[in-house]
């Protein structure tokens, strides 16, 4: 039996992240931060993580900056962010992506301002969704310190060569304190070999990286960073099983399915929620309710063929966004909507705008939003987007 | 237009030199020199941003200027700093 600790989700990862091994750890704990790169300044001045340098920055954009330097040199980093360090990180992380440094960053997902809020939603790292990094979602403490390892060996691989960004929620996951397992060196240490560069800068044997693309090969480039999102998606899966075969852990590849045996209303979504969009079901499924769930473990590469086959039979699917892209639908909704438009069946979608800003998320609420689903299918009018805990109360007038 | 060059992941290359790469095409004015007027006192060899006018021989008397036309992308230095308005810069016809 593995040993297991009571740990704060934000050590929990800082764990997984010493168990790596990286050689470079970039920090600017700007607020909000988490406890993350704390916790390793701790390891490393303890001698807990050696052969690693700790390089305190004047700036997220700095952050960024040396964990892309260092990548480039050949070794192994790690860094960690959070909204708006995250938002200030976004024109480094593009060209991490585009050069094709498998980095790893562990993204606390919270609110952006204005107004400025530090408690959990996710749209921090939807609006890196087009930088071509792969984005990976935690549900819990565990699975969120486990996907910092699976990350590394999803990135590094030659097939893929692309960064990774672990999600996890802000103050749900990283300031929450649940059981772990802790971590056997030994057996992190054959899941993931040693760092093997594909390229990497040596005054011995000089190459340019990051070259300008003239418009007859920028298309190409873009090309090929698509093309490695795409190959990623039977990596990703395989590196789950492999990570449950050693560490007994599965929770799903590309998605995660619960209770979606004959479910006629399924409920999609990312992150912490799922715990209480759980028990919500839990409880409708023993009074009889046929509901289900379907996760988003891997929003990009975003797992359309996955969606299509673990939504097929259902008649409503309710998406729970906790982001917006305003002046349109929730981001998740969106391209749920767009991955089943063209499937033989496609189920009606409802969207629902939801714990933005660390708005509290209760099982009431969930239950709620299958009762919507419910009423559609029944032929009562519901619109297709709502903003499900919006209180009109005090809102100006005539809002 | 030269045949495009095979990609490679991250376009990760060798790293560029003008060995190679021959920035003249560039140039809309060529510096030629009047070797009648030149005092062969190197100064447009000096003064050029890139380059281009090398010491190409040596009668006795005084040396000879050649101007490098890979590199030459006809800025006009040469013949602005050129003490006896050695130097011309012709239209560049193709």
């Amino acid at each position: 039996m593995a040993k297991m600790a009571v740990m704060e989700g934000s050590h929990a990862i800082a764990e997984a992240a010493r168990v790596c091994r990286p050689s470079v750890v970039s920090a600017y704990p700007i607020t909000p931060q988490t406890h993350i790169v704390e916790d390793l300044s701790a390891m490393i001045a303890n001698g807990e993580l050696t052969n690693c340098e700790y390089v305190r920055t004047e700036s997220e954009f700095s952050a960024a900056s040396v964990i892309q330097g260092a990548q480039a040199a050949g070794v192994r980093t790690f860094s960690a962010t959070s909204s708006q360090g995250a938002v200030l990180m976004y024109e480094v992380l593009f060209s991490i992506a585009g050069m094709r440094l498998p980095c790893v960053l562990a993204m606390a997902n919270r609110a952006v301002s204005s107004p400025i809020n530090i408690w959990n939603d996710h749209q921090d790292a939807i609006s890196a969704r087009d930088n071509g990094w792969i984005q990976l979602w935690a549900e819990d403490n565990q699975e969120a310190a486990d996907m910092i390892i699976q990350a590394y060996k999803i990135a590094e691989d030659h097939r893929v060569t692309l960064p990774v960004m672990v999600n996890f929620d802000g103050f749900q996951v990283t300031h929450l304190y649940e059981p772990v397992e802790v971590y056997d060196q030994k057996m992190v240490d054959e899941f993931l070999p040693p760092y093997d560069p594909l390229f990497k800068l040596d005054p011995k044997d000089p190459v340019t990286m990051g070259a300008l693309a003239q418009p007859e090969y920028y298309t190409e480039a873009r090309y090929m960073v698509h093309a490695a999102q795409i190959t990623a998606k039977p990596i990703i899966e395989d590196v789950a099983r492999e990570f449950g075969r050693k560490f007994g852990r599965f929770k799903g590849g590309l998605i995660d399915t619960y209770k979606m045996e004959g479910a006629e209303v399924a409920l999609v979504a990312m992150g912490s929620i799922l715990g209480t969009m759980k028990d919500a079901v839990d409880e409708m499924r023993s009074a009889g309710i046929p509901v289900g769930i379907v996760k988003i473990r891997t929003y990009r590469p975003f797992p359309v063929e996955a969606l299509r086959a673990a939504l097929k039979g259902v008649k409503v699917v309710c998406v729970l966004d906790r982001n917006i892209s305003l002046g349109m639908e929730g981001a998740v909704f969106v391209e749920t909507k767009a991955a089943l438009y063209n499937a033989s069946e496609s189920p009606t979608m409802l969207g629902f705008i939801i714990g933005l800003g660390g708005r509290d998320i209760t099982v009431r609420d969930i239950k709620g939003i299958v009762d919507k689903g419910y009423k559609k299918i029944g032929g009562e009018r519901v619109s297709e987007l709502e903003w499900y805990q919006l209180d009109r109360n005090i809102l100006p007038e005539g809002i | 237009m030269a045949e495009k060059m095979r990609l490679t992941i991250g376009l990760v290359t060798k790293p560029g030199t003008t060995m190679q790469y021959h920035t003249g095409g560039w140039r809309t004015y060529r510096a030629v020199i009047n070797q009648e007027k030149c005092i062969g006192c190197r100064r447009c060899a000096d003064s050029c941003p890139d380059g281009a006018p090398f010491e190409c021989a040596h009668d006795g008397k005084k040396k000879k200027f050649c101007v490098n036309y890979d590199y030459c992308k006809g800025c006009g230095i040469c013949a602005y700093e050129c003490p006896v308005d050695a130097i011309d810069m012709a239209v560049e016809e193709k």
